[in-house]
């Protein structure tokens, strides 16, 4: 009889449980219906901001005249943990003569970055910025490869100085 | 036929599980031997996602190491990194701001809740309540908010640097973290709700894989599974780094030592860290986010251990230094290979199906086991 007993309440018992654990479902069904559907990746494409320290690409402000900050030091290059920069740079006479390196191209290979943030906090003359991207899929790997500076773009000049 | 019948009963029965089962969470092979449904033996076989990190460090600077424990036990990315820049701290003998060590530990907690959130997730998954794991993900959401709003990552950080931090936290910090403290006391009721008072999900833990107080300390078991078997391992509690000596907090400890306890700590753990975030967050003091470091770092020659508390028991890196700008060696201790060692004497006799429960209450992280 005893056993009977705690047949039946073990039942009982196992019921409430499982309907406490469905009330919580429930609820949700009919408070929130908008967000228990499957929803499109993001949801909010059209009003997405992505946070300002979103760590989205490794990429160089230029300015309106198409001028970069970067004077092809290779630091960058150097605190690279995974060698995804390479600095390509070109070397030039001024007009007193003094040789001067330039920078040709500063490659990026983000199929290597691992995000670290050290290219961008180490160098020197704060060429380099967070972008914003975050859908980085290519259907081939050397779409990875990015060329960081413009076409044509230019060392800028400071201000005041010289 | 008889005979045919008592050969099936006597003899045992090898079979793989994973490296590609759903219960194992990332590439984990068991090689089980089985006498009808009754576990002989689990041999865990490693190696599947070995990417030599101890070995790799030895090229890099101390600043570069930290992308690599990033990816340990990427789900106490904040905590790894913790423990590596303490070393170097300690070894360069620097003393770092206030401000450096509450951030740091405002982080690391809320790292120690995400990650047993996404446990308490994939418990529920593993045990087949699969509406647990999207509870569990709307509640993990914010904090990655949080941390995406100050660090930049959501998942992996590389944040913390040695002698600060990467960059301030955000202005907004405090008060996204105080309402999310608001926030999340309200539904952890639900957690308790939906999948701890549960019938199914208690019949099948309650008195499965057991794990006595010593055999736990001999296989070196730490953390949550450590404590559901009365093992006293805090070491938040016992060797106090960053701001844990100052603030007041339980070490959870349960006594019975099977599957259902180790949930239960976990859910306490939860509990726990909200308090400890709450003491802190009002207080965190101003002042610099790092102290002004050389740019090449050399540690003095010699040996250096720093263990921390991560999400999943006892985390330790050991550097040994010959005064260069790389290591000479590193050696990290993870908790999840420790635990992993016990899963043999927590399953052995137990069914087949209890396996799944086991390994979901160890919560295993596979980049942590294999390094
Ligand atoms: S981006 Fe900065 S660190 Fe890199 S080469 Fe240019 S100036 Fe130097
Ligand atoms: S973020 Fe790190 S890994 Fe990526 S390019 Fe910069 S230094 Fe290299």
């Amino acid at each position: 009889m005893r056993g009977l007993i705690n047949y039946f309440s073990g039942m009982f018992n196992g019921i409430i449980s499982l309907l406490k654990g469905m009330g919580v479902t429930g609820k949700y069904f009919f408070t929130s219906p908008v967000t228990i559907v499957t929803q499109q990746y993001p949801e909010n494409r059209k009003t997405l901001e992505m946070f300002d320290a979103f760590k989205g690409e490794v990429t160089m402000p230029h300015d309106e005249n198409n001028e970069h900050k970067c004077t092809a030091c290779s630091i960058c290059q150097i605190n690279c943990p995974n060698g995804s920069i390479e600095i390509v740079s070109r070397d030039v006479v001024n007009d007193e003569g003094k040789k001067r390196k330039e920078l040709d191209k500063h490659l990026y290979n983000i199929g290597m970055c691992s995000f670290c943030g050290l290219c961008i906090k180490t160098c020197p003359s704060n060429a380099l910025a967070w972008g914003q991207e975050f859908e980085h899929s290519m259907f081939t790997r050397d779409k990875f490869v990015k060329t960081l500076n413009n076409e044509g773009s230019k060392l800028m000049q400071k201000k005041g100085v010289e | 036929m008889a005979e045919i019948i008592q050969d099936i009963q006597e003899q045992e029965y090898i079979i793989n599980m994973g490296p590609q089962h759903p219960s194992t969470h990332g590439v984990l092979r068991l090689v089980l031997s089985l006498r009808g449904e009754t576990v002989l033996s689990v041999q865990p076989h490693c190696g599947y996602i070995h990417r030599g990190i101890e070995k790799m460090c030895e090229r890099l600077t101390y600043q570069q190491i930290i992308h690599l424990t990033d990816r340990l036990d990427y789900l106490s990315a904040h905590i790894n990194n913790h423990a590596v820049c303490m070393a170097v701290e300690t070894a360069l003998g620097i003393e770092i701001p206030e401000r450096v060590k509450y951030i740091r530990t405002i982080m690391d907690e809320l790292a120690r809740i995400a990650s047993h959130q996404l446990w308490w997730c994939s418990f529920g998954m593993d045990l087949g309540a699969l509406t647990a794991f999207f509870y569990g993900l709307r509640d993990r959401e914010p904090i990655l908010d949080i941390f995406e709003e100050s660090t930049g990552g959501r998942l992996i950080q590389s944040y913390y640097t040695p002698g600060g931090l990467m960059k301030d936290i955000h202005p907004d910090f405090q008060k996204r973290v105080k309402d999310y403290i608001i926030y999340f006391r309200k539904k952890i009721g639900e957690y308790d709700q939906l999948l701890s008072g549960n019938v199914i999900m208690n019949q099948r833990t309650q008195g499965i894989g057991k794990l006595t107080k010593e055999e736990a300390i001999s296989f070196g078991v730490t953390g949550p599974s450590g404590r559901g078997s009365g093992f006293e391992c805090d070491v938040r509690k016992h060797r106090p780094y960053g701001m844990y000596g100052k603030v007041e907090f339980k070490e959870i400890l349960r006594s019975e030592g099977d599957a259902f306890a180790r949930y239960m700590v976990r859910m306490d753990e939860m509990r726990e860290s909200l308090n400890i975030i709450e003491q802190l967050i009002d207080n965190i003091p101003a002042g610099d986010f790092t102290v002004k470091m050389k740019p090449v770092i050399k540690l003095p020659e010699g040996e250096y251990y720093q263990r921390v508390e991560a999400a999943r028991g006892e985390f330790g890196v050991f550097i040994s230094s010959k005064g260069e700008k790389y290591p000479y060696r590193i050696k990290l201790r993870s908790p999840n290979f420790s635990n992993l060692s016990a899963l043999h004497t927590m399953a052995n006799g137990q069914k087949i199906a209890d396996l799944v429960a086991i390994g979901a209450s160890l919560d295993y992280v596979i980049p942590d086991i294999d390094r």
